[in-house]
Order: C-alpha cells, then sequence, then structure tokens
C-alpha cells in the first residue's frame, strides 16, 4: 500500500509544479524607499492598534455604566468636562496649590530620584557583597528576607519619627522599598558569574577592582537590571502611597486632597497620570537595561 | 636534565567533609623548554585537574611546581590557559578580549599604541585580525577558540596551557586548529602541555605524550617519546611507520592496560 502511495505522489506533484511555473508572473518591482516604509507602518499598526481599540473599548464600557442616574463614579465625558483643564495642560500654575499634574508628577518624580538612586547604588554595593562572601550571605541575606516583606507605609512612620520631615521620609520608604530586589537580584548575578570568568580573571591576576568592574558588572549586568526594573516600579508604587500620608505638592497627596474635596474626576485624571508615567519609568529601565547588556546574555 | 617546568611529586586530594578523594598521586614530569607535551588519559582522570594545578587554580595537597626553578602556586600570566570552553568574555569584542589582556600584562612595559599593535599581531597569528569588532556571540566555535589561543599567546607566556582546547570542535575545524598551532609552536617556539583524549591529535602536536592511568589516585602511566621531524605534514604522516607506532603504543595503553571502566 505504502509502495502505491509512494509511487503516485510525483505524478500528483509535477503537474502542480508545472502550473505554478506557468502562473508566475514577473513581480513589479516596488521602489526601495517604499518597500521598507510599508513594513514599517504595518508593524507600528500591529503594535498601537490593537491596544488602542482595547482601550476605545473600555472607555464605551465604562462610559455606559456611568452615564446611568445613580451611578457613584464619574464617566469618563464627566471626567472630560470636569477635569479638562488637568487634562490639557500638565503644567499651569495658578497659584502656590493650584498647579498642572505635569509640576506635581515632576515633585514626586524628583523624590523617587533621589530614593531610586540611592536604592540602586547602595542595592548593587550590598548585592556584591553578599553575593560574593559566602559569609555575607549567611549573616544578611535571612535578615534582608525578612526586611523585604515589610509594607512600605510601614516604615513611614518610623521614618518620620527618624527624620522629623516629610520630604527625607518619602525618600527613605522609595528607598526602602526598591533597595531589595536591587540587592537580591544584584546577589544571584555574582553568584552566578561563570567559573570560566574567574579563571580567566586569575590567569590575568586582575586585582578587586578590575575584577569588579571588568568581570562582575558586566556579568551581572542581565541580573541587575532585573532587580533595577523590579525596583522602579515599586518604588513608583510607593511614592503615591508615602505622600497621601506626608503630604506637601506630589501626585499622591494631590489624590488626596482630590478625596477629601470629592473632586472623583480630578482622581481619575491623576491615576491615568500615574499609570503613564509608571509605565514609562519601566521602559526607560528596559530601554537602558537593553543598551547596557548588548552582548552580554548567550554566548 | 634541567626542566624547565617541573612537576614536582604533585598529590592532589580533594576533601569533602571527612571524605577524601585521591585524585593525582605522585606525579614527576619535567618540561624542557620549547617542548610540546600531551597529557592524554580517560576522562575523569584528573587531567584537567593536574592542568589547573599548573596553571594556579587548584592548589596541590602536596608537592609543587617549579618554572625556572622557582614555586609557582597562584595563577598568572606566565602559565596562560587555553581554556576547553574558550572562556572568551561575551560582552567585549574579539579585539577588546585580547587587548584585556595586552593592557594588563604590558601595562607597564608598552605604550598605548605598542599594545594596539601586539594586539593586532597576535590576532593575525591566528588569523582572526579581520574579525576583531565582532562579538564572540557572532563568530563560530573554531574562531572562538583561535581567539582564545591569541589571548593566551599576546600574555608571552613562559608555558601555554592548553585544556583540551580542540575538543568542543568538529573534526574539520579541529584539523585546521591542530595545523595552525603546530604553525605557531613552530615560529614561536613556545613550551606547550596541552591536555588531550584524542590519539591522533596527541601524536600529531607533541614531542612526547604522557599517558595517566585510570582515578582515582591517577599516576603517570607511560612516557612515549614521539620522535617525528618537524614540521610535521598531517597527510603524510598518515602512512608514516614512526607516526602509526606511536599512535599503536597509546592506544594499548589507553584500551588495553587502562580499559576505561565507567563509574567504577
Amino acid at each position: 500500500m505504502s509502495l502505491t502511495a509512494l509511487k503516485s505522489e510525483p505524478t500528483v506533484v509535477l503537474p502542480n509544479a508545472r502550473a505554478a511555473a506557468v502562473l508566475q508572473l514577473p513581480a513589479a518591482k516596488p521602489s526601495p524607499a517604499r518597500s521598507r516604509i510599508v513594513p514599517m507602518l504595518t508593524a507600528a499598526a500591529a503594535r498601537t492598534l490593537p491596544p488602542l481599540i482595547t482601550a476605545v473599548l473600555l472607555l464605551a464600557v465604562w462610559e455606559l455604566l456611568c452615564s446611568q442616574p445613580g451611578a457613584t463614579l464619574p464617566s469618563p465625558s464627566k471626567i472630560w468636562s470636569e477635569a479638562n483643564d488637568l487634562i490639557l495642560d500638565p503644567f499651569f500654575v495658578h497659584g502656590s496649590q493650584d498647579i498642572g499634574l505635569g509640576w506635581r508628577v515632576l515633585v514626586s518624580l524628583e523624590r523617587v530620584a533621589i530614593g531610586y538612586g540611592f536604592a540602586a547604588v547602595i542595592g548593587i554595593i550590598l548585592g556584591t557583597i553578599v553575593g560574593q562572601s559566602v559569609w555575607a550571605m549567611r549573616g544578611l541575606d535571612p535578615i534582608f528576607q525578612v526586611l523585604r516583606t515589610i509594607s512600605p507605609l510601614a516604615w513611614l512612620p518610623i521614618s518620620l519619627a527618624a527624620f522629623r520631615d516629610s520630604q527625607p521620609s518619602a525618600i527613605f520608604v522609595i528607598f526602602i522599598t526598591s533597595v531589595w530586589p536591587i540587592i537580591i537580584n544584584t546577589a544571584v548575578g555574582i553568584r552566578n558569574i561563570p567559573q570560566d570568568y574567574r579563571n580567566v580573571a586569575a590567569v590575568l591576576r586582575l586585582n578587586h577592582l578590575e575584577f569588579f568592574w571588568k568581570i562582575m558588572i558586566p556579568s551581572a549586568a542581565p541580573y541587575i537590571f532585573t532587580g533595577l526594573r523590579i525596583g522602579i516600579g515599586l518604588s513608583w508604587l510607593a511614592i503615591v502611597a508615602a505622600e497621601m500620608l506626608t503630604g506637601g505638592v506630589g501626585i499622591g497627596f494631590f489624590i488626596w486632597d482630590a478625596w477629601n474635596s470629592s473632586r472623583l474626576s480630578d482622581i481619575v485624571v491623576a491615576l491615568a497620570y500615574i499609570g503613564g508615567i509608571g509605565f514609562l519609568l519601566d521602559r526607560l529601565v528596559a530601554m537602558l537595561a537593553n543598551v547596557v547588556t548588548r552582548g552580554t546574555a548567550a554566548n | 636534565m634541567y626542566s624547565y617546568l617541573k612537576i614536582d611529586h604533585v598529590d592532589k586530594s580533594f576533601f569533602r567533609g571527612a571524605q577524601s578523594t585521591e585524585v593525582l598521586k605522585d606525579i614527576t614530569l619535567g618540561i624542557a623548554q620549547g617542548e610540546y607535551v600531551s597529557i592524554i588519559g580517560h576522562s575523569g582522570c584528573g587531567k584537567s585537574t593536574l592542568l589547573n594545578i599548573v596553571a594556579g587554580l587548584v592548589s596541590v595537597t602536596s608537592g609543587g611546581i617549579l618554572l625556572e626553578d622557582r614555586e609557582v602556586n597562584a595563577p598568572g600570566p606566565d602559565r596562560a590557559v587555553v581554556f576547553q570552553n574558550h572562556s572568551l568574555l561575551p560582552w567585549l569584542t574579539v579585539y577588546d578580549n585580547v587587548r584585556l589582556a595586552v593592557d594588563k600584562v604590558f601595562s607597564s612595559t608598552k605604550s598605548r599604541t605598542e599594545r594596539h599593535d601586539w594586539t593586532m599581531h597576535n590576532l593575525d597569528l591566528v588569523q582572526m585580525g579581520h574579525a576583531k569588532d565582532k562579538r564572540p556571540a557572532e563568530i563560530s566555535g573554531g574562531m572562538k577558540q583561535r581567539v582564545g589561543i591569541a589571548r593566551a599567546l599576546a600574555m608571552e607566556p613562559k608555558v601555554l596551557l592548553l585544556d583540551e582546547p580542540f575538543g568542543a570542535l568538529d573534526a574539520l575545524t579541529r584539523a585546521h586548529l591542530q595545523d595552525s598551532v603546530m604553525a605557531i609552536h613552530q615560529k614561536l617556539g613556545n613550551t606547550v602541555l596541552m591536555i588531550t583524549h584524542d590519539v591522533d591529535e596527541a601524536v600529531l602536536l607533541s614531542d612526547r605524550i604522557v599517558m595517566m592511568t585510570n582515578g582515582p589516585s591517577a599516576r603517570i602511566g607511560e612516557v612515549l617519546e614521539v620522535p617525528l621531524a618537524r614540521p610535521r605534514k598531517r597527510l603524510e604522516l598518515s602512512t608514516n611507520a614512526t607516526y602509526l607506532k606511536c599512535r599503536q603504543r597509546v592506544l594499548e595503553f589507553l584500551y588495553e592496560r587502562q580499559r576505561f571502566v565507567e563509574a567504577a
């Protein structure tokens, strides 16, 4: 049976192949510029259209649900009419407490930058120590594992008591929130440096500093950036909560303030800002990671 | 006989808690300057451990390594290693991998331009100058190993240590690279200690072949001189009586007297 099948196959295939050869048309050569632009546009559309459609659908559902009488939350159209000044102009200044959301976000970002900056530097240093020394790991790792589970807000009263000022307290909360994933991922990265690289360093007699810069950091970079990326997300989560409690100018306090004066629409706009900025921060660190760890991954 | 490199009564045991495993027992071997010596044995016999001891990457339990009558017990560029898996740093280009070694070894003795020229000279020596800006991930396994050899040569080592340098390569690439190593040895007259498990490779490349018994407690079973004139030609040797006799001797040692017993 199989023999007949084998035999009959070519007779079936051949005419098809001939037909295909006849049908082949000399395709018009598209201009090189066009042949490059069209696929690029298609690719861009394939990436941007689905989330756009989803967003429009969600807005429509939201509008439907919240435009009925008695709805507790504002509908998109109501938000637009009540808070379009916040949406359209992020950088207006109408008074010391009446400023655009862009300014508030910048204030929050400044706190995040300081706290996260400290967390990155100290986290990488501590992570390196923990990853490099067995005794440091045995001594410090259990403590880190306990401390990292403490909620950012639980640190706030302690830091307020210690610093007696809201600004450094908020920064400390950012720091203490984002430092753990950076420490832990850096330590894992350092511990996973292949023995081969250590051997190379040994044969070359690299000193500690050279080993750190030329072997350790590049080799652990993918791990370190994983930690940094988790850290930036966590610190953006924490700043909003911290600012709600400490007051001042940031985006977190704005939400709390809007809640106290029943400006629900403003809160929704602020949420959109927070989400957008958080997304941008994550992309930024991911981009940085791509640039820095180029070529580090596969071998 | 004066030995340039002397492995002197080396014992090596690994300790794990109260248990100890003796890997190498009473290894003594002298290597003359410019000599090419291969160590051959079944896998697990501790030949890589021996090379790592010479490199200084593993410490001896007793005995010692003498290089020019001075004891060496820490790694250093005077005993450059070509690792089996090339061990190039993937985040550096081919050039930078070699340059790292050159910068480290010649930081005080060569100027910037001299270091650049020396890096390129060694890359050209292994015919890799054309790929200097590529990263290790972008070149083939044989090319990586060439760069590994260039990096080791660039350190101007007193002894070149090759740890199964061609083991991970396909047969054609391996032959090609063996020819390159022979040519370089001919040209520079390096002292070479090579680990291998390939009989043909050992006979083709070496002045002497050190055959190791099976572990644990591996010893030097036999040392064979390969009295073939250099330069050696692969094709001519395949019918050469001396070559075939040497090959026969090694094969006999490995497959009759030291038959490999899996996980004994």
